[in-house]
């Protein structure tokens, strides 16, 4: 059975550098000056997920270290792939 | 396993992981705010 | 977008996202439908210094960028310096220019700049289109400019056109104008506002027109930008992309060329003026503080709109066009899908709408790129005649 690629949360991942990120009550914004595009983040978890990514040696690792529950890292996982996919985060070389 | 290591989103496209993720993140392009040139 | 964000859209933010920054109102045409009634300079136009000020508050602010306009802000002898200083302070730039500036090698060193981009204002496809509402050249001196952002291989900037009456016909011709310079299409809504007050009646788009414009739009989805200006027409079906509400003093805002704050670039008027950047707390406090931005950040409950069933997709339409048609804020908007803005215009009676604060425009219309006789000699040189 195929399985289309999904989100690896097992691989360290980071913030682009050309990202800002701008706390706000309902969770943050982030804007890519490359891509000119934005996207807010919906909660203060989420958030708290996107700045530990830097890190921790996995996005598993900063999804725990944010406090999102087992059921939810799916939930995450498809959030982080959104943000992979509109290059907001970006996987870690590995040294 | 490797499988366990992937989210599989299986039998969901692109664009329903996308919609899955929408109650965490939202997307706009810097252009979409009215009241700029 | 979802209610929920909406929502927290509406209340405001503690920065704007992003903001128009009219640097002079110094211009060296004379549209038809200018917005900031632009023409000639102000003697109080905010100096160097206090652009950088401006400028260093936005970065702390963390506003993402400034779109740069005016009149025509590239005639500012500072601007490039401007532009240099915002990025290397982490604020992008769009800069909206008719293009008179752009030569190739400004082109090559836009091109050359990761964080500037570029917005080439054209009101029509072809030269008679477009030169009747901005000016004989215009349409000229625009392609020129594109011509040269292309060769400079500057990829992804914006074609951006005001949707007429007189342009509708021509959607297809501008998106095969932008395609074939590498641009982005960027179609946007007239507005009552500046000299646009006098020239909407002829200019605005049909009901028919809006629908027309409305699917085309619909079927080019994000690939078009609209700037968010098109809401109004959300109860024709899908929304389009974008935030779907007026940002004015929520998300966004003006700053003029002598450091007035408006809640909007077309809302020019003491009604919707906040404050000044030169006052004590700067542009900060004036977002922070201002009490006309408390008042639009306040829940909107759609007034006489509440009863229609698309309020929640049309959010009442735009402050501003309803404002210079002299309708009431809590109504329809002079060009609501439905048909109630018609009604209310007609209802509406035989007094004057407000007007526009403020006419820097040129003292003769139309400026013609080119010679002309000067009136009088002090038009070309305020000195001259001076020993």
């Amino acid at each position: 059975m195929s399985t289309k690629p999904g989100f690896d949360l097992d691989r360290p991942w980071r913030l682009d550098e050309r990202v800002a990120v701008r706390p706000e009550p309902f969770g943050a914004l982030l804007y890519h000056f490359g891509t000119r595009r934005l996207s807010f983040l919906k909660s203060q978890k989420v958030l708290a997920v996107v700045t530990a990514l830097d890190g921790q040696p996995s996005a598993r690792a900063a999804c725990e270290h944010a406090g999102v529950a087992a059921e939810e890292l799916d939930l995450y996982a498809r959030a982080l792939a959104a943000l992979a996919a509109s290059s907001m985060i970006a996987q870690r070389a590995v040294a | 396993m490797n499988e366990q290591t992937l989210v599989e989103p299986a039998q969901q496209d692109a664009e329903e992981t996308l919609a899955g993720a929408e109650m965490l993140i939202e997307e706009v392009s810097i252009d979409g705010m009215c009241g700029v040139y | 977008m979802t209610a929920g964000l909406v929502a927290q859209f509406e209340r405001g933010l503690t920065a704007p996202i992003c903001l128009t920054w009219e640097l002079t109102y110094a211009c060296n045409l004379a549209c038809i439908h200018c917005l900031s009634s632009s023409g000639r300079r102000d003697p109080g136009e905010l100096t160097t210094a206090e652009c950088e000020s401006v400028i260093g508050t936005l970065q702390r602010m963390q506003v993402f960028y400034v779109n740069i306009g005016g009149g025509e802000p590239t005639v500012r002898p500072d601007f490039w310096h401007l532009v240099d200083y915002a990025t290397a302070h982490r604020v992008g730039v769009k800069f909206s220019t008719n293009g008179v500036r752009i030569d190739a090698p400004a082109a090559r060193r836009l091109a050359a700049s990761d964080y500037v981009d570029v917005q080439i204002s054209l009101d029509g496809a072809t030269a008679d289109v477009n030169d009747a509402v901005r000016g004989a050249g215009s349409h000229e001196m625009a392609l020129r400019a594109m011509a040269h952002l292309k060769a400079a291989g500057f990829r992804g900037f914006k074609l951006s056109v005001v949707i007429t009456r007189h342009n509708v016909s021509q959607l297809g011709m501008f998106k095969q104008l932008a395609d074939d310079h590498g641009a982005q299409l960027r179609l946007t809504r007239l507005r009552p506002s500046g000299r646009g007050a006098d020239s909407w009646p002829e200019l605005h788009p049909t009901a028919a027109q809006q629908r027309e414009l409305y699917d085309w739009l619909s079927a080019h989805g994000e690939k078009v930008l609209t700037g968010d200006s098109f809401f109004h027409l959300s109860p024709y079906g899908k929304p389009l992309p974008g935030l779907n509400l007026c940002g004015a003093g929520r998300v966004v805002c003006l700053i003029d060329p002598v450091g007035d704050v408006y809640a909007c670039p077309f809302a020019i008027h003491e009604n919707f003026l906040a404050g000044n950047v030169r006052q004590d707390g700067g542009f900060e406090a004036v977002w922070r503080d201002a009490p006309l931005f408390a008042e639009l950040r306040r829940p909107q409950t759609g007034g006489a709109c509440r009863s229609c069933g698309f309020y929640d997709s049309c959010r009442g339409g735009c402050m501003a066009a309803k404002f210079f048609t002299g309708l009431p804020l809590d109504g329809p908007d002079p060009e609501c899908v439905q048909g109630h803005g018609e009604t209310a215009l007609a209802a509406a009676g035989l007094e004057a709408p407000p007007r526009p604060a403020g006419d820097h425009s040129h003292r003769r219309v139309p400026v013609t790129i080119g010679r002309r006789p000067p009136r009088r000699s002090c038009d070309e040189n305020p000195l001259a005649g001076v020993s």
